[in-house]
């Protein structure tokens, strides 16, 4: 049963993503990254992690997401320019871009090649405690309880560096 | 009779996800989808983390992927910002406008 929830969910998350590559228009872009970040936090069901499912949502699709929008709309930039200038031919022409564009293409081979080659390794059955919130919260504010309050002054800096960088000159 | 998926089936997803946030960074000319990218490829990492968490029956990936979600907010705010301070600049978020410091 479990099944038919991968197979949807999985061709949902690379049919968005390939959209919000492939749009030209950001505002679609953003809205199709939605789409992905919910079909994804599906997934994280089918694995048992309800508590990062829930945080996607919350954190990716309602905060991040939702700056990315608001940004789109202030700037008001429907499409792509198309290239211009000279640097403009040199650096964003078909050749390199197109030679990036096959680079990747390498990549995703090498990684279908290399984990084809693994034997099937199935999941382990059972709901298991130890996905549970509470198991997260005790490790969380134990092990990594250092690393959650350095957390903390990672965001305040990123905050005043988003005020500072943003600010009109004077 | 669908077959249940294993940890291959996410490992290669995720793959797949990393490569199409890849491909993205490389093809378009827009700085907001280029972050939007970005966010791709850090999500297919997420999906790594807690396919492994769940396979070795451990809470780690998860709280991994926590920071990992913290750190991708501050990066989205700080690189917004840029963005801002960019398209204010020249009036354009195509990355080849921005050519000052090439030699």
């Amino acid at each position: 049963m479990a099944g038919i929830y991968f197979w949807i969910l999985a061709a949902l998350t690379v049919l968005a993503s390939l959209g919000v590559v492939l749009q030209r228009n950001p505002m679609y872009s953003v809205l199709l990254l939605i789409v992905s970040f919910g079909a994804l936090s599906g997934l994280y069901i089918t694995l048992n992690a309800p508590f990062v499912a829930a945080i996607q949502i919350i954190i990716y699709a309602g905060a991040i997401m939702v700056l990315f929008l608001f940004v789109v709309m202030l700037l008001n930039v429907p499409t792509e320019d198309p290239p211009h200038g000279y640097h403009a031919r040199l650096l964003g022409g078909a050749g390199p871009r197109w030679f990036g564009a096959v680079l990747a293409l390498v990549l995703v081979g090498e990684l279908i090649y290399a984990l084809s080659h693994l034997r099937a390794t199935p999941l382990p059955g059972g709901n298991g405690n130890t996905a549970s919130i509470y198991q997260i919260g005790l490790t969380l504010f134990r092990e990594y309880a250092f690393a959650f309050e350095v957390t903390s002054v990672l965001i305040l800096l990123a905050m005043v560096g988003a005020v500072i960088l943003a600010r009109k000159e004077s | 009779m669908i077959p249940e998926p294993t940890l291959n089936h996410y490992l290669l997803l995720s793959a797949v996800l990393f490569s199409i946030g890849t491909v993205g960074v490389f093809l378009r000319r827009n700085l907001i989808t280029i972050l939007l990218s970005i966010e791709v490829m850090l999500n297919a990492v997420n999906l790594t983390f807690v396919a492994v968490d769940r396979y070795l029956n451990a809470v780690n990936g998860q709280i991994i992927v926590f920071f990992v979600m913290t750190v991708a907010a501050a990066e989205a705010a700080v690189g917004l910002a840029i963005v801002i301070a960019l398209f204010r600049h020249k009036d354009t978020l195509n990355p080849d406008a921005f050519t000052n410091l090439k030699w």
